[in-house]
Order: structure tokens, then sequence, then C-alpha cells
């Protein structure tokens, strides 16, 4: 006899129900992956795209010049359509009334000075154009002028000591692109001389200073020693003058042939005004542009994004010692949990003998983990910056006080909270893979007459070691994006050194330093200009992202060199 | 393999009773009233003393290593009661017995595995060469150092070959390249495996086939030249082939070696061993000649058990 299967019983014998249950909850959890990526990705990817220039003319006379951002449709309520003049009320209540009760606008980024965006509604524009020969220039700041950032406008002419040298924009264009380069250069080797030129000399005399402070505090106020240190400083000064002459001179001839070189151009509204060439970082016509003109200014500006020290507070320019910072500060902190953690979770699986003991250590590693990382920066604050730090400026660096040396926030204590907020990861890893070391191999060493220790640095270790790399892995990602601990232990907006260069001991870990979701931050949040500085949040979030990835990926690459090397293709 | 289609062949007729000859399978005839017939099954049951039957050829034998009324416990449970076994220098000497009867844990107490577990306590003691092995200020590290041992899964370490065989030196702190190699190609012939790894000595151990694997952890354990090697199942998880190569190799070992081998395979200790140990409950119930053992056993448990009875 045949017994035929209730259908009902099949189909949870089968378990289909359960299959697509879990299927479900991973493919939603891979969409919303792919989602954030795509979202970031296409945001972020598109901020240094060269944007097409609009130029409108409005019903009340102005004209705007600019680029088109983003547009809405909204319902404009009664009052904003009784506050337009009467003229135009009519056929604006019109053209509302024919969308159903709804208006379309755009919002125009339009630079130059102050106001930088306006919202442009459709029904008070009477012509709009895209103005073939229209440039946007990247403006720096500069000591004699407040404005900087995007300018929109007409380029007229290039002038050489006031006399034009290139007439039409086009002329004018492929003239620039010609005397551009050299004047980066100057402005280049002017910034040059005053960061270290100038830099160098002041630290020199700063040294000087602390010399004669040393003394005093060593050998008191009236100390031939004093005398010494004073008259080392009085020396140095007067070399210092020579030095500064120089310098000087060169910055002068520097800024003069700058200041030979200008740019006379036209803003939408009919008005010229004048821009030294130094001053400009970039300019092109972007409505003019091919598609190779395009990708290549997309391109300078990826450049300058990723090579480049960040200008005008931040909001221009590139991010190069955040990524510098966030990768050096990664790498310092996964150096200093590696030990820590590999070590720990020897003895707790290899040494300790297993109790009630051990097993709270445990409970208690595992908690650490999930201990808000804010509050380890109040500790890494309150313990590292301020009684360590302290301790050791009070005891090496007594001179400089009160200005803080270690007893403030710096690399070193950031990279410290961070591997301290990531030994738990470590720990709990590595003990995992010491633990999936089969047994067999210790008993096949001891046998050997081998040690305790011989054991885990020749066979436990090494055959641990891909699992390890997997815990030092989950500490970098949760390292390189963690960001609330940083604020409270020494990341800030805008770091003047990076804390490795050409100075003497070239690593400085004392220095407060720059970091990407710092700066992500401090972009999206504690600027005046959020509306201009809303592409680069995304850009740089999509950086964080890559670099967390770049480094991940170079861990994951050295896991599976160490995996073939030491767990071998057994059966 | 250098020759394998010589060797294989071979390894077939040592399937067969060559090129030892393997002990005729016990012959059908009558208990003799000399037999030990007393019921030592009954006499275990009831929790008394068992004698272990010890032939008298066992005594002729310079012994390497005396097991001297070894007693060890798991926690409350006995494991081992009251062992007394002499192995005999230079000659092969097989443990046999059912699963659980404690010839692992005996070889194990030899080089003092077992202190690696929790809740283990013994008595009695062992010696090698006459040196106590369970005395008061015995260094484990060295002793452990005077064995080899080859365990029933092969374990080779993940490692090339050549630092799997050279281990036990580079634990000793061995830094001589000329002594390494020269110990290596030493150890890697007595294991046989010299003609198939030579050109390969620094690729990793864990590429190996199963056998070849178990052959290179015989070279681990005799590179130190070892007083007593110990052999737990060496063979249990290889294949016929492989298994009748490190047979080969055990009866070659003999000689230069004193082998103690852990066996589940009857067959196996008849064609190996030249003194054969059967073990039962914990207990050490006859030891004599391998011969001897599988045919004119002295009790009835060693010949149930060698005949297929039970076990």
């Amino acid at each position: 006899m045949r017994r035929v299967a209730d259908p009902q019983q099949t189909i949870r014998a089968r378990g289909e129900p359960m299959l697509w249950l879990c299927g479900g909850a991973l493919a939603t959890c891979l969409l919303m992956v792919a989602g954030l990526l795509l979202f970031v990705g296409w945001n972020g990817g598109a901020t240094f795209w060269p944007r097409p220039l609009m130029a409108v003319a409005l019903r009340d006379g102005s004209t705007l010049l600019g680029e088109v951002t983003r547009d809405d449709t909204y319902t404009p309520s009664a009052e904003r359509l009784a506050e337009l003049p009467d003229e135009w009320r009519t056929a604006a209540t019109v053209a509302v009334q024919s969308r159903g009760g709804t208006a379309h606008r755009r919002l125009l980024r339009t630079g130059n000075t102050g106001d930088h965006f306006r919202w442009v509604d459709d029904f008070a524009v009477t012509a709009e154009t895209r103005p073939e020969l229209a440039v946007v220039i990247d403006r720096r700041a500069s000591v004699e002028r407040e404005a900087w950032g995007k300018w929109y406008g007409y380029l007229d002419a290039l002038l050489l000591d006031g006399e034009p040298v290139a007439t039409t924009p086009r002329d004018a264009l492929a003239r620039i692109a010609k005397e551009h380069p050299a004047a980066m250069q100057r402005n280049e080797r002017i910034e040059s001389l005053r960061e270290h030129a100038i830099g160098r000399l002041a630290d020199a005399e700063e040294e000087a200073r602390l010399a004669i402070r040393r003394a005093d505090l060593r050998h008191g106020a009236n100390s031939p020693q004093h005398g010494l240190a004073q008259a080392a400083f009085d020396a140095l000064r007067v070399e210092q003058v020579q030095a500064r002459k120089a310098i000087d001179t060169e910055l002068t001839a520097l800024r003069t042939e700058n200041e030979r070189w200008q740019l006379r151009l036209r803003n939408a509204d009919g008005r010229t005004e004048k821009l030294h060439l130094a001053d400009v970082v970039r300019i092109h016509a972007p409505n003019d542009l091919s598609l190779a003109g395009q990708l290549s200014v997309y391109a300078d500006r990826w450049w300058e994004f990723l090579t480049a020290a960040p200008r005008e507070t931040n909001q221009e320019g590139g991010v190069w010692p955040a990524i510098f910072c966030t990768v050096l500060m990664t790498l310092l902190m996964s150096l200093l949990v590696v030990p820590f953690g590999v070590l720990a979770a020897l003895y707790i699986r290899e040494y300790a003998k297993a109790g009630i003991l051990i097993s709270a250590v445990r409970v208690a590693v595992n908690n650490l983990a999930g201990v808000p990382s804010i509050v380890f920066g109040v500790f890494g604050l309150g313990f590292f910056c301020y009684i360590i730090g302290g301790s050791i400026d009070s005891l090496f660096y007594p001179e400089r006080l009160p200005n803080p040396t270690f007893g403030t926030g710096a690399l070193i204590w950031a990279s410290l909270t961070l591997a301290l907020l990531t030994l738990p990861v470590v720990i709990v890893s590595t003990e995992e893979a010491l633990a999936a070391v089969p047994s067999s191999m210790r008993e096949g060493s001891y046998a050997c007459g081998a040690s305790k220790w011989q054991t885990i640095r020749r066979i436990v270790l090494p055959r641990a070691m891909p699992g390890l790399m997997t815990g030092v892995i989950l500490a970098m990602a949760r390292g390189a994006g963690e960001v609330a601990p940083l604020m409270l232990v020494g990341a800030v907006k805008l770091a003047p050194r990076l804390p490795f260069d050409g100075d003497a001991p070239f690593f400085h870990p004392s220095r407060s330093f720059m970091h990407l979701g710092f700066h992500i931050y401090d972009l999206g949040f504690q600027s005046q200009n959020s509306e201009a500085n809303k592409p680069m949040v995304f850009t740089t979030t999509l950086l964080l992202i890559g670099v967390v990835l770049f480094l991940n990926v170079t861990a994951v690459w050295l896991r599976s060199r160490l995996r073939r090397r030491f767990v071998g293709a057994q059966f | 393999m250098a020759e394998p289609k010589r060797q294989i062949p071979r390894r077939m007729d040592m399937m067969q009773p060559t090129p030892r000859p393997l002990p005729a399978s016990p012959p059908e005839q009558p208990r003799t009233g000399d037999r030990h017939t007393s019921g030592v099954l009954d006499a275990i049951a009831r929790g008394e003393r068992v004698e272990s039957r010890i032939h008298e050829q066992v005594a002729n034998e310079d012994p390497v290593l005396g097991i001297e009324n070894f007693s060890l416990f798991y926690g409350p449970s006995k494991a081992l009661h009251d062992v007394n076994l002499r192995v005999p220098r230079g000659k092969v000497t097989a443990l046999i017995g059912p699963s659980g009867c404690g010839k692992s844990t005996l070889l194990r107490s030899i080089n003092r595995l077992n202190d690696l577990i929790d809740n283990v306590r013994i008595a009695g003691d062992m010696k090698l060469n006459g040196d106590s092995i369970y005395g008061p200020r015995v260094d484990v590290i060295e002793l452990r150092k005077r064995m080899g041992m080859v365990f029933q899964k092969s374990n080779p370490f993940p490692m090339s070959i050549y630092e799997n065989v050279v281990y036990p030196l580079r634990i000793d702190g061995v830094r001589d390249r000329a002594m390494l190699d020269e110990v290596c190609e030493r150890s890697l012939r007595g294991a046989a495996l010299w003609d198939e790894v030579k050109d390969r000595l620094h690729a990793s151990a864990l590429r190996l086939s199963g056998g070849q694997q178990q052959r290179v952890c015989i070279a681990r354990a005799i590179a130190a030249e070892p007083e007593v090697l110990l052999m737990d199942e060496p063979c249990s998880a290889l294949d016929p082939i492989a298994t009748g190569k490190i047979e080969d190799l055990i009866w070659e070992l003999k000689g230069t070696y004193s082998v103690v081998l852990v066996t589940h395979n009857m067959q196996q200790a008849a064609r190996c061993s030249d003194y054969t140990a059967f073990f039962y409950l914990g207990r050490l119930i006859e030891y004599g000649p391998t011969e001897t053992i599988f045919t004119r056993p002295l009790t009835t448990e060693t010949e149930d058990y060698v005949s297929g009875r039970f076990g």
C-alpha cells in the first residue's frame, strides 16, 4: 500500500518556509549593505564631477548663474504667493494651480559671496540658458580677500601688470593653462617657506627659550647655566635676524611676481571684479568641456582630495593628513593590541587551570566588548592623557609647562585607547584559534621533549595564526571606524603637522592628529555652510569605507597566505 | 616511492605470512589440565587481585624498561591495576587487548603524557634503563627526550618535512646545519621515506599522503635516537598498503630500537612483535613470547581473545 503524504506535512518536512525565512533574512542583510554602499558611492562619487552651469533670468530682473544641486516639488502657501509682486502673482498662481497646487523649485549654487545657495521657483524664471563660456573657479582664501570657494561667472581677460594679454575667454583660458602651473609653484614655495623655513626658525628659538627655562628649573635663575643659555639664546636671535631677512626677501619677490597676473572677471549681474591668478586653484568652463575634459577635471579634483592638505577650514582641498593619520593610528593600535591580546589569551587558554576565576575573567572580557566606546574615550582622557601624560610631562618636559606635551590628546593615547577598546575582540578570537589547534599536535610536540613554551611558540601559535589574524581584522575594522573616543583623546579638526615628518625624531606620538571619521563629523555638523559640505561628507565617507576596506583586505590576504602555509590541505 | 613496482607486490606478500612467518592460527587442541582456567573474569568481578601470568622466557631478556607495580587512576576510577612488565631491549613488544583495557593509557604513562591530563594519579614506578620515570626529581622534559612516540593519528607539525624530522633537535637548540641534515637523512632513511621525499624536504609535511605522514612521524620519533620507541596503534588510520609499509618498518627498527607497540589488530601483533602482553580491564593478564601467546596461551581469556571469541 502506498501512503500519500499530507501536503502540509511535506512542506514542513522539506522545511521550505524556514528556507525562505533564512534566505530572506540573508537577502535583506545583503540588500541593506549593498544599498548603503551604492548610496554612499553614488553621492560621494558624483561630488567631483563638473556639473553644467545654468544662467537663469528671474522676473525681478536679476540673473543668477550657478549649478543645480538638487530640486524638489513643494506646496507654496497662500501667503508665499500673496507676497509676490502684483505683476507676476497671477502667472504664478496659474502655474501653481495647473500643477494641482504644487510648485517645482531648484536649489542653485551661486557661490561668489555670502549667500551661496538660492532656491529658484520655476514660476519666477523668465529665461534660462547654459552659457557656453561661463566659468567656475575654485578660489583660495588670501590675506587681503576673505571670500573663497566657488566663483561662477565669465572670464573677460587675463592681465599682466594691469595690461590685458588675452582678451577673448578662450584665449584667456588657454593662456591661464600655460601660466597657472608656475603660479601654483610659487604658491607652494611660499607655503613651504612659511611652514618649514620660518617654522624651523621659530622652533629653534623656542628650543633656546626652553633651554633657559630648563636651566632655571635645574640650577636656579642666577646660576652660570642660566647665563650660558641666555647667551646662546641671544646669539641665536642675532643669527636668526639674517636668516629671516633672506626668507622675507624671497617671500616678497614671490608675492610680487604673483601679483603681476590678474584675471578680469564679470559675474552674472555684469559687475566686473579682479582676481589674482595665484588665488585660483582651478578654473574651467564646464559647459564647454568635452567628455575627456570632464574626466580630467574629475580626476584632478579626486587627486587633490586624496593627496592635498585641507584648505579653507577643511571645506575645500584634500584630506591627505586625515587618511595618513587614520591608517597610522589603526596600525599603531594593532601593533599595541595584538601582543597584549595574544599573551592574555595564551595565559587564559594554555596556562591557567580552568575554574571559576578563569570563567569570571572570560565573562569580564566579553562584557568589556559591550562597553560603549565613549566610556573608553573618557577613560583614555582621564588615565592616559591626564595621569600618564601629565606624569611624563612633569618628569621629562617640566620646562614646557603649563603647555602640555604628552598631557593632552595625542596619537599615542588615541592608539592606546582604541587598543583597549579592541582588546576583547583579539582575546576572544585568539582563544578560539588556540582551542582549535588539535591536541594531537601539542601531544606530538610534548612527546618530542618540547617544553610548554616551545610547543606554544613552534606549534600552537603558527597553527593558530590565521585565527589570530581574524581577530586582528575585526579589531582593525572596529578601530578604524571608531570616532567617539577619539574626540576626547586627540583627534582634532586641523592638525598643523603630521605625526610623522622629516624633523627628528621623525615620529612624534605626542602630536594630535586628524581622522577621517572625525573629519566627516566636523564637515557635516560643525561648520557654518553645511549645504556646501554635504557632498564632501559623502565623499569622505566613501573614502573612509575605502580605507577600512583596504586595511581589511590586506589583513585577509595575509591571513589566507598564513592559512595556506600552516593549516594546509590535510585530507 | 622509489621503486613502487617492486615494493607493492612485496607489500602484498606482507599481508601473507611472509617475510616473517605468521604463527599458525591456534591449533584445535583440547584444553589440557595445566591451563589456567580459574576464571579471571570472575575474579575481576569479585574485585580480587589478579596475578599476571608471565612466561619464563621474558625473564631471560635484558629489560630496557621495567614497569613495577604501576597503577593509574582517572579521578576515582582505577584504569591500571598493579601492572608489572619488563620490556626487552631491542625487541618489539606488542600490547593487545580489547578497547578500554588500558594499553594506550599504559603507553602514554611511559613518557608521562598523562601528566597533561588533570585528575590523573599514579602509584608504583617505571624504570628506563634503571632510571626512575616517576621519581620526585625527574625532569619530564629530559625524560621525554629519551623516548620517541608515534600516535594513532599521524600528527605532522605544520611545517616542512625537514623541520618536522629535526624538531626534537631544534627544541634542543641544535643549529649545526650539517648535523641537522645528517639526522634528517638518517631518520628518513630509518623511516623508509628518504627516497620518496628527498627532493622535496622543504615542502610542507601536510601535503604528504596519510601513510607518508605517519612515516614522517616515525622519522621524527627516531631522530633523537630514543631508548624506547612507543607506538600507539600507528596503523589504525591507514590503508593496507601503508599499514604493510609501517609494519615492515617496525620489523626493521627492531634491534636498533626497543619498540612498544599498542595495537588493536591481532594479526599485526602476531606479524610484528617478539613479545606480546595481553591486557584486560586494566590488568596485565598474560605476557610472553608472541608465538606462545598466539598458539599456546596459559589462560583461557588470552586464548579466547586471540582466537577472536571476544574483544
